[in-house]
């Protein structure tokens, strides 16, 4: 299975494996598994964004929304109507995978800023209805979410979770990895770099577009009902624009059509404000400041622009 | 015409006018750079704020309120200078991050600088409600109605009847030529964002006295105003203006006669429409991809 | 039977009609050269042609199946292929994998298939690379093989399109000025480039304002003005038209 995989990204995938191994002997408390819980949850979604941002080169500001979507699906599914949770998961996460194909479809037929501000727009509507329907949603407040059960116990505690998450970040790492290398990953990347020239080699770009968004949402609804299981606790907070853009940035900040830099990306900018947590009130100013610089200095994200410094030659 | 709906068309004006007032400064800085600039809404706040703060330094009104639109032109000179005209040439998913930064960036500042409290700026002169047929018409909305009007006036005659502002939608139409023909594209953008800067420091110290102002008004703001930009069209003038009215008018209209709570969703919702059906806006120019 | 037919076909754009009317037959085999002065309506016949635009009337078949209306991706799986004049390289891959991209039409591979790494896909992308590695080859490029396109020169990236293009196994092959910006040792690599690929059995058609070129490899030549059909002929015959000489040559015929 390895063998497949070009050789830098076998490293790669090697290295993210020992990480997650490793990474526990460092954590000291609970606090930082948590962390670390909440970094590899990210990840998965930005594995999935970066797919739609980096590789097919479309663009959603709205992401959280479906991210929100999950977790309350599956939190109502499990609360109002007493579904058990490892049910209640795999049924949200496949609604929303259905809604994200029936509203890709119009949506995705958008360009550049067009595509952006309609991807907004379908974040913040699901943000105010999340809000605003309090009986199912228990309103702005949120509403507590049942931790989730495996063979009648239920998971709690950090370190269980931690290797939960830490699994399924590699599958999706791998998935990712094998998707972009495939004849199908090529015809992302061509329908990035020329939609009418991958046309005419015979690339239904629309569908393709389309297959890309609705995988990273479902990522990301996953991801969000997870969490929710996992946190015990859910508010339409979680699905906002300002989290949409936090996602966004951590897929860009990493590295375009990087998967590894999504990963990166996720770890440092969801590490970051923790480490600012002393410094609360700036949080937002070193934020924007990364955000800023980042982009103006090192445009392809990190990890393709340290790459760079090492390899002199463009890797395919 | 019943008082309800009078009442409703008052509301849903005054927003539009506003929206408008930030559609402009959309249009006219994606005209000169294709760049959206996500931190439009921050320089309705820093209007509104700063216009507070010179205010409590004893300032009378209308020399806060100018002062305030200075500082603020000055924060988009500086924007652009220190951060638009760096990544030129970057694409539009980096330039979009760019100018999201730089307003989670206006918007830190503005919480260390001010507070996260909500401020009051009193209304130009006198909140006494004015009864019209029935309905009643805060003196405010008047204000912001009449200088909309006049600032549309004055930026019409700018784009068409100054050699500047001709030069500046040459630029808007093809950037190589207006090169070519001596126009300096880089100052063309930095008049862009100041011109921009303070539209929207008049939107927000116009609607404070309205809506109130803080340290985080203009992000909803600032997407309205984009929604209404793209409404009518992205890179049109007359299409910000209508967009800007048609927005608020349906806002003021569903909150209404629907439902108030989904106020904020309207404007979303009529955005993903006109987009899917009409994805130039209602006055875009379509133009064909040429390959 | 012949290839490409198109019958009345018209397109106009808010009121400028930038073809009307176009009637012509295209044979298999044969390098056919649609010529005309600049707005014509060269690049808007071609992209009729390949579904980029729809026509405001008339239609276009491929053999006896219509394509009037379709997208271009099914223009492309009929095997219609196609150059760009402004190049749409591939710039985010290397030249191998623009070739490689080019085989979309023959490899199938699912969503699923992908991202588990199925077995037969190491094989199958082994010969896709096979293959490309030839079509660089047969235009003249291996030594770009795993270069960024970035980096490669003008006429490089143009004998690129052409093997991307030809990747897809096309039975027509339209070739939007491909000599445009080339210089005449250039231009004639392109010639004889052109000459392999009809041998290959890929019918060509040819978009170009290079005279020399068009009168020197095509079989037949359609002239343009105006969006209308002004002469359709064997080369030399619609050289000596009076009327292609009058709209068009006039001034090459002096420095041909």
């Amino acid at each position: 299975m390895l063998a497949r995989l070009g050789a830098a990204r076998r490293g790669g995938l090697l290295a993210l494996a020992l990480a997650v191994a490793l990474l526990p002997l460092a954590l000291g408390n609970q606090y930082l598994y948590d962390v670390a819980i909440l970094v590899g949850l990210n990840a998965i979604v930005c594995v999935g964004l970066n797919l739609l941002i980096g590789y097919a080169g479309q663009i959603s500001l709205g992401h959280a929304g479906f991210f929100a979507l999950g977790g309350y699906g599956s939190a109502i599914l499990a609360v109002r109507y007493g579904w058990p949770p490892l049910a209640a998961l795999p049924v949200s996460v496949g609604s929303v995978t259905l809604l994200a194909f029936l509203v890709g479809r119009p949506i995705l037929r958008l360009k550049g800023h067009y595509l952006a501000m309609a991807t907004l727009g379908l974040g913040v509507i699901i943000t105010v209805v999340l809000a605003t329907e309090d009986r199912f949603t228990g309103g702005p407040d949120g509403m507590s979410v049942p931790p989730l059960a495996l063979f009648g116990r239920a998971l709690a505690g950090e370190r269980a979770w931690y290797w939960l998450v830490g699994a399924l970040l590699l599958a999706c790492v791998w998935l990712a990895l094998n998707l972009v290398e495939s004849p199908r990953g090529r015809a992302l990347r061509a329908l990035h770099g020329s939609e009418v020239a991958a046309e005419m080699i015979g690339i239904d770009s629309a569908r393709h577009k389309l297959a890309v968004f609705v995988l990273s949402a479902g990522l990301a609804a996953a991801a969000g009902g997870l969490t929710a299981h996992y946190s015990g606790f859910i508010t339409p907070s979680q699905g906002s624009f300002l989290r949409s853009i936090e996602l966004v940035t951590m897929v860009v900040f990493g590295g375009m059509a990087s998967t590894f830099g999504a990963v990166v990306g996720a770890a440092v900018l969801t590490t970051l404000p923790q480490l600012l947590t002393p410094l609360k009130d700036y949080e937002m100013v070193v934020f924007g400041a990364v955000m800023m610089f980042t982009m103006i200095f090192m445009p392809r994200g990190i990890v393709p622009t340290l790459a760079a410094l090492f390899k002199p030659r463009t890797r395919p | 015409m019943s008082a309800q709906l009078l009442q409703v068309l008052f509301a849903g004006l005054t927003a539009g006018a506003i929206y408008a007032l930030v559609a402009l400064g959309f249009s006219i800085i994606y005209n000169s750079s294709q760049v959206i600039n996500f931190a439009q809404g921050e320089f309705v706040m820093i209007g509104g704020m700063a216009t507070v703060s010179f205010l409590h330094l004893g300032l009378p009104l209308p020399l806060a309120a100018l002062a305030a639109v200075a500082a603020t032109t000055l924060v988009a000179l500086a924007l652009d200078k220190l951060a638009v005209e760096r990544a030129r040439g970057a694409s539009v998913v980096t330039l979009i991050i760019i100018t999201i930064g730089a307003s989670i960036l206006l918007r830190g500042l503005a919480s260390l600088v001010w507070d996260k409290n909500i401020h009051a700026l009193p209304a130009f002169n006198g909140d006494k409600p004015i009864a019209v047929g029935g309905a009643t018409l805060l003196p405010q909305s008047l204000w912001v109605l009449g200088v909309s009007l006049a600032v549309l006036a004055a930026l019409w005659w700018f784009f068409n009847r100054t050699l500047y502002g001709k030069a500046m939608l040459a630029t808007s139409h093809n950037r190589l030529a207006a090169q070519l023909a001596g126009i300096s594209v880089r100052r063309v953008l930095l008049v862009s964002f100041g011109l921009s800067g303070a539209l929207g420091a008049l939107a927000g110290i116009l609607v404070a006295p309205i809506t109130f102002t803080a340290w985080d008004v203009g992000v909803m703001l600032g997407l309205k105003g984009f929604a209404a930009a793209i409404l009518g069209g992205l890179g049109s003038g007359p299409g910000a203006v209508l967009g800007g009215l048609l927005l608020g008018l349906a806002e003021a209209l569903a909150a209404g006669y629907v439902s108030s709570a989904y106020k904020d969703v309207i404007a979303f919702v009529i955005i993903l429409a006109v987009l899917v059906l009409m994805p130039g806006g209602l006055l875009g120019r379509r133009a064909a991809e040429r390959v | 039977m012949s290839l490409l037919r198109a019958e009345g076909l018209s397109k106009e754009f808010g009121g400028v009609h930038a073809v009307q009317a176009l009637e012509f037959a295209i044979q298999p085999g044969a390098v056919f050269s649609i010529i005309g002065p600049n707005g014509a309506g060269k690049t808007t016949l071609l992209n009729l042609i390949t579904g980029i635009y729809r026509p405001s009337a008339g239609r276009i078949w491929l053999e006896e199946r219509e394509l009037t209306g379709l997208a271009p991706h099914r223009f492309a799986a009929a095997g219609i292929g196609r150059t760009f004049q402004n190049l749409q390289i591939f710039f985010n891959m290397s030249a191998l994998e623009n070739v490689m991209a080019g085989r979309y039409l023959h490899e199938r591979c699912g969503l699923a298939a992908a991202m588990l790494r199925l077995p037969g896909l190491a094989r199958a992308e082994r010969a896709c690379r096979d293959e490309a590695l030839e079509l660089l080859a047969l235009v003249g490029l291996e030594r770009y093989t795993d270069e960024a396109s970035e980096g490669m020169p003008y006429g490089a990236l143009k004998r690129l399109e052409i093997a991307r293009a030809l990747a897809a196994r096309p039975r027509l092959l339209l070739l939007d000025e491909p000599a445009a910006g080339l210089n005449p040792t250039e231009t004639q690599d392109i010639d004889r480039l052109i000459q392999r690929v009809a041998a290959r059995g890929v019918t060509v058609v040819l978009v170009e304002h290079n005279m020399r070129l068009v009168m020197g490899v095509s079989d037949r030549v359609l002239v343009l003005d105006y969006g209308r059909k002004l002469a359709e002929g064997d080369a030399e015959s619609v050289r000596r038209d009076p009327r292609v000489i009058e709209a068009y040559l006039g001034a090459e015929a002096r420095y041909a």
